[in-house]
């Protein structure tokens, strides 16, 4: 049961991600996100991280993916004169090929390169504990006692940098009087 | 309740990982680039919550999978704020436009 459950998630985190690359419309990009955030706080529960799960959807979902559309939304052209045109290569010096194809064959090459290193190197160690059984439990009362006593100066430290974030960025995205 | 393995995790947080930087690899509109700096930063959370099933005393692989989970969101945040200023620069977010530190 927890098995197909895993699948489940991580079928539609995986799927999500794959339609974020395939889709032309940023709109779709976005909400194929949304799938893969929710995806993903699937795969927290089962791995009993109860806590950051209901973060991520809070911070996420209801943060990230909400500026997000509004970034979307605030940067539409109507007259757009590349049309659908997300899907061609970035110029950078590697993918600096003339025709498409070439930026996508490029592309998969180095990601699917990376994702088959990454899997070797999963197959073949043997981390010694990942074969101790553990239960399932919940983790709030760790992750309080742990804010509030040994990652006090980080917690503290998080909370300056979201205020310096936010001063940052609404002075970044306000209109200068040039 | 029967945990899965945590291999699975693994290897699920290395495709989103691969997929997440084919995002950034091959689109050209920057806020799409952004999502796949988040996908990447996903699969990276999937990771640490793997490894953190296996300390639950000091659970320090969520603890840190919390603090990227907010730095994410004030670097989301801040890369908004100056997509949208490039946008009133050079009226277009596709970064293939964007080869001119002044215009």
């Amino acid at each position: 049961m927890v098995q197909l459950a895993f699948y489940g998630f991580s079928a539609l985190t995986l799927l999500g991600a794959v339609a974020v690359l395939l889709t032309r419309n940023v709109m779709y990009a976005a909400f194929s996100l949304l799938l893969t955030l929710l995806g993903v706080a699937g795969l927290f529960v089962l791995a009993s991280a109860d806590f950051l799960a209901v973060a991520q959807l809070m911070i996420y979902v209801g943060g990230v993916l909400v500026l997000v559309i509004f970034g979307v939304m605030l940067t539409h052209k109507p007259d757009s004169r590349t049309n659908g045109g997300s899907q061609t290569p970035n110029r950078i010096p590697v993918l600096n090929r003339s025709n498409a194809f070439g930026g996508w064959a490029v592309g998969f090459l180095v990601a699917g390169g990376l994702f088959v290193a990454f899997y070797t190197l999963i197959a073949r160690s043997s981390f010694a504990l990942l074969t101790r059984p553990v239960g399932w439990e919940s983790t709030v009362n760790a992750v309080g006692r742990q804010l509030m006593t040994e990652y006090i100066v980080p917690f503290e430290i998080i909370g300056i940098l979201l205020l310096a974030a936010l001063v940052g960025t609404t002075y970044l995205a306000s209109v200068k009087k040039a | 309740m029967q945990p899965v393995e945590s291999h699975y995790f693994l290897i699920v947080g290395a495709a989103l990982f691969s997929i997440g930087l084919a995002v950034v690899l091959l689109k050209r509109h920057a806020i799409v680039v952004l999502m796949g700096i988040e996908l990447m930063l996903n699969a990276v959370n999937i990771n640490l919550v793997a490894f953190s099933q296996y300390d639950p005393d000091r659970i320090q692989g969520q603890m840190l999978a919390l603090f990227v989970m907010v730095v994410a969101a004030a670097e989301s945040a801040v890369a908004l704020a100056i997509v949208l200023q490039v946008y009133r620069h050079f009226r277009s977010v596709q970064v293939d436009d964007l080869n001119e530190l002044q215009q």
